[in-house]
């Protein structure tokens, strides 16, 4: 799993490592599940013969003869594994998610069944859990100036689909800034991050295309895939040659038992894998689909903001054209501090996209003082609002901090050897001229 | 030795003792079996292994599909209204300032002082995003007492929230009802819930739309599959699904009769009040108060907060029985970031003016008659939507022939009345993708906002309309 660079493609060297988990932990994992799974059996046996109090929440009386809505084994694993751990998880804050956050204090009286709030909050805790990249989940009233203007103004619902009477000029303006920001043609926004992978991946593709996805791909493009109808194909995660196998065989086979060629064929990755800390191989994928004419839709959930020179994604990390990828998808949850996606590629795309969406006939609009949360720390990204917190000045030159750093060597050697040449009353204070203090000082200005 | 030789001796004895054309025979016979022996083998089918040449040659010529379609560009989504400010009462569609049928806003709410300052009070103090799924720290507190809130509202022991008001349904459908299930479904179902089906996979049937009789023939049915397979049957989930105010027709689902069913034929109910609740009953409680059922005969409750509670999201209310499960999982709460605070809270406000007005349901539902009596008799149009139903829809009542000019003549109609100041909007569907697709129509949205005399107005627009497009 130790990724090597394919040395030719990519601009410079990319290595991931992994470490693999040693084999007595996953030994004592095996056996900890196992000594759980033997306890539960004994546990359910003795709330089943009433030797223990049955704490979870039951059928209603007159519905005891319905066909039960859990099988027992179904919730096994909730029921006495889960629960016996589940305080780790869904606990309340209550402030802002920023670096540090106010945690609210929780306590179990009984073993996780019910938890109860003691009233304290615990304050400060740093905050390592929160997909805040940028920061710009934050309070300060300067920043939010115009996400409270747009607030006064829109209020907070939209009401109404974007087809018939949605489509705010809030959301024109974003659209046009994101596709600004990402350097393609157009884009289009979507109320959830969720439901625009679930709700756009049906409208792209269809009964008789062919989707491969990645092994470890989020449960929304799995659920948009399978809402399409089309065949799927799972290739190993971040594997080009299992790929490249997948490719070729669906080309020269077509579809199974027909043979029929397939429409197309549309590749699922993402920027980011956020459960895996692993990176899409970019470069190595733009140049198979560009061999067997595949389509590529890159989920940049995890990695628009937060990769990259400036934050435009992987694209820009491995240094490639946003023109390489067909369907540029992410969200804005994670490094924009809001709610909501984005699809975005050429015009033609798109439009197809706002008239055939499902989000976008059946589904509300984005909240507009949300918008205008994406709009601020977008134009802070691209350096349009005027300070430098995104993006530094470019009026300097790039070359200008190297050649400053010549210029000043160039200075001293003249200096060095002026004084060699005619001993300077300043560098006979610390050199009378002897060969092995002038090779001192050269080594230093080195 | 001496036997070997004594037997091969008497071999060759007897070999020239037969006769010539036995031994010919059998020599013939020896050398087809040593021929059979080393021949190759062949199988009946032919092999199909093509060479690499062959298969570098497809993969050359296979020539996929463009991704997208082109669109033509007069395509009504190409050129969809762009509203400039909120889309409150009086709504600025494309430059001109009209009074808004359109936006679901029932209670008009969404442009309502207390419910802007409280979700300013939540910016200040949250910011905008939540930054994580409900899992991982997107757990607010403002999540939680909103959702105290919907249960004790509803009268429920638990409800549950969605960011987003489509997935609410889309999840929870098939958090409960997997493949082998049999769900019977309304067949004027709005998407959501199609969608929620489909990723389901179980066994959809379909009865038509608010008839009893035909559900009772659909159950009937699959009683009879069940005795033929009692022990299938006994672990076969079944789900009446249905909508409290369509979305698609603006009529109520009978649900006294609903229930006699369910525990008729042992069937559990999925309730989707996404424009019935803020709309319906006493206290806007919904269809189970406008019928004056116990709302614990209803399995599953849900609905969005995108309608009557101005806000994004949706919320599911049931017993803890039922809810608790959707927790790990209903795919849109766990793999989702949760609700904005500023929206949770606006929600909340909203709530407690929902409690502390009830006279704006009775106050909605005189105007929603109104308005249906006015819009009667309008030549060429014909309402179709309960009285009470605060969304109507105005259907052709003589169709052009096909779709694509009965959808150009409503919009000439809309068009008509935008120009003259009433925003109006065709309800818009996917046409490939809907299960059964309804008629081009147009909506209508009443709101507590409209005055009396801009309901006059806009029939009397509207009767205007019609006579002008359609004579």
């Amino acid at each position: 799993k130790n990724g090597v660079s394919n040395g030719t493609l990519y601009k410079k060297t990319f290595i991931e490592h992994f470490e693999q988990a040693p084999m007595y932990v996953a030994v004592f994992t095996f056996v900890g599940f196992a000594v759980g799974t033997i306890f539960g059996y004994l546990r359910d046996f003795m709330r089943a013969w009433g030797l223990e109090k049955r704490n979870i929440a039951t059928e209603r009386e007159q519905q005891k003869d319905f066909v039960p809505l859990y099988q027992d084994f179904e919730n096994f694993y909730t029921r006495n594994l889960y629960l016996r751990i589940r305080d780790n998880w869904n606990r309340p804050i209550c402030s802002v998610p920023g670096p540090q956050f106010d945690l609210m204090e929780r306590v179990t009286d009984d073993y996780n069944w019910t938890f109860r709030f003691t009233g304290r909050t615990i304050k400060n805790v740093i905050n390592m859990g929160s997909y805040n990249y940028l920061g710009f989940a934050e309070t300060d009233v300067n920043a939010l100036k115009t996400v409270t203007r747009e607030l006064e103004k829109y209020g907070t619902g939209v009401c109404s689909t974007r087809q018939e009477m949605g489509t705010l000029d809030k959301h024109v303006e974003l659209e046009k800034l994101v596709a600004k920001f990402l350097g393609v043609e157009d884009a289009m926004v979507f109320g959830m991050g969720f439901a625009t992978n679930s709700m756009n991946i049906p409208a792209l593709v269809g009964k008789g295309c062919l989707i491969l996805s990645d092994e470890l791909n989020h449960t929304s493009l799995v659920l948009g895939a399978r809402l399409s109808g089309a065949t799927i194909r799972i290739f190993k995660h971040n594997n080009m040659q299992s790929l490249e196998k997948l490719l070729r065989d669906a080309i020269i086979y077509g579809q199974p038992r027909t043979h029929r060629a397939w429409r197309k064929i549309i590749i699922l990755v993402e920027g980011i894998y956020s459960m895996e800390g692993s990176i899409v191989r970019l470069p190595e994928i733009v140049s198979l689909k560009n061999k067997y004419k595949a389509y590529l839709y890159l989920d940049e959930a995890h990695s628009i903001g937060a990769v990259g020179a400036t934050g435009r994604g992987v694209v820009e990390y491995f240094g490639m054209s946003p023109n390489d990828v067909d369907v540029l998808m992410g969200t804005f949850t994670k490094s924009f501090g809001a709610a909501g996606g984005y699809i975005a590629g050429k015009k033609g795309l798109v439009d197809f996209l706002r008239a055939h969406s499902h989000s976008a006939v059946y589904a509300t609009s984005m909240c507009p003082a949300v918008a205008e949360q994406i709009i601020r720390a977008m134009k802070c990204l691209m350096g349009l609002d005027g300070t430098t917190q995104g993006k530094p000045p470019s009026f300097l030159p790039s070359f200008l901090p190297s050649l400053i750093s010549a210029a000043t060597r160039a200075s001293l050697w003249v200096w060095v050897l002026l004084a060699q040449a005619k001993p300077h009353p300043a560098a006979r204070k610390y050199c009378n001229g002897s060969v092995k203090e002038i090779l001192l000082i050269v080594i230093l200005i080195l | 030795t001496a036997s070997k030789e004594f037997s091969l001796d008497y071999f060759l004895y007897f070999c020239f003792q037969a006769p010539a054309y036995h031994l010919i025979l059998e020599g013939i016979l020896i050398l087809w079996i040593i021929r059979l022996l080393f021949s190759k083998t062949y199988k009946l089918q032919e092999r199909s292994d093509l060479t690499l040449k062959e298969k570098e040659e497809l993969i050359e010529e296979w020539q996929p599909e463009p991704l997208v379609p082109p669109v033509p560009k007069d395509h009504p989504a190409l050129n969809y209204n762009i509203v400039s400010g909120p889309p409150t009462h009086i709504i600025t569609v494309n430059g001109k300032e009209c009074i808004n049928f359109a936006s679901f806003n029932f209670l008009g709410l969404l442009n309502n002082e207390k419910v802007k300052s409280a979700a300013q009070a939540s910016l200040k103090k949250y910011g905008v995003g939540t930054c994580g799924p409900r899992g991982f720290y997107g757990t607010f507190d403002v999540h939680l007492e909103l959702e105290e809130r919907l249960a004790k509202f509803m009268r429920t022991e638990e409800a549950i929230i969605y960011s987003y008001g489509f997935a609410t349904i889309a999840s929870a459908i098939p958090a409960y009802s997997k493949r082998g299930d049999i769900v019977f479904v309304d067949e004027a179902a709005c998407f959501a819930i199609q969608k929620g089906l489909q990723a389901s996979r179980s066994n959809i049937k379909l009865f038509k739309h608010n008839d009893m009789t035909d559900l009772e023939r659909l159950l009937k049915e699959q009683e009879t599959e069940d005795q033929k397979n009692p022990r299938k049957a006994r672990v076969t989930r079944r789900f009446i699904v249905v909508e409290g105010l369509y979305m698609n027709t603006g009529d109520i689902c009978p649900l006294p009769e609903l229930i006699k069913l369910k525990y008729k034929y042992k069937v559990r109910i999925f309730l989707e009040e996404s424009l019935s609740f803020g709309v319906l009953g006493e206290h806007g409680r919904g269809i189970t108060e406008h019928f004056g059922i116990n709302i614990d005969d209803i399995d599953l409750i849900s609905a969005n907060m995108e309608n009557s509670l101005a806000s994004i999201g949706g919320f599911c209310c049931g017993r803890s029985f039922i809810i608790d499960h959707q927790r790990l999982s209903g795919q849109g709460y766990c793999f989702s970031a949760s609700l904005p605070p500023l929206l949770a809270a606006a929600a909340i406000e909203a709530l407690n003016i929902m409690e502390d007005n009830p006279d704006i349901f009775q106050t909605l539902r005189a105007k929603c008659e109104r308005i249906h009596k006015a819009l009667q008799g309008i030549s060429g149009l014909k309402v179709v939507g309960e009285s009470f139903s605060p969304a109507l829809h105005l259907h052709l009542e003589e169709s052009c022939g096909s779709r694509e000019n009965d959808v150009k003549l409503l919009k000439r109609v809309v068009d008509y009345c935008m120009n003259s100041g009433i925003a109006l909007t065709q309800a818009r569907y996917l046409e490939k993708e809907e299960k059964c697709l309804p008629p081009p129509s147009i909506r209508v949205v009443i709101t507590v906002e409209q005055t009396e005399k801009e309901l006059d107005k806009a029939a009397s627009l509207l009767k205007e309309a019609a006579q002008s497009v359609l004579n």
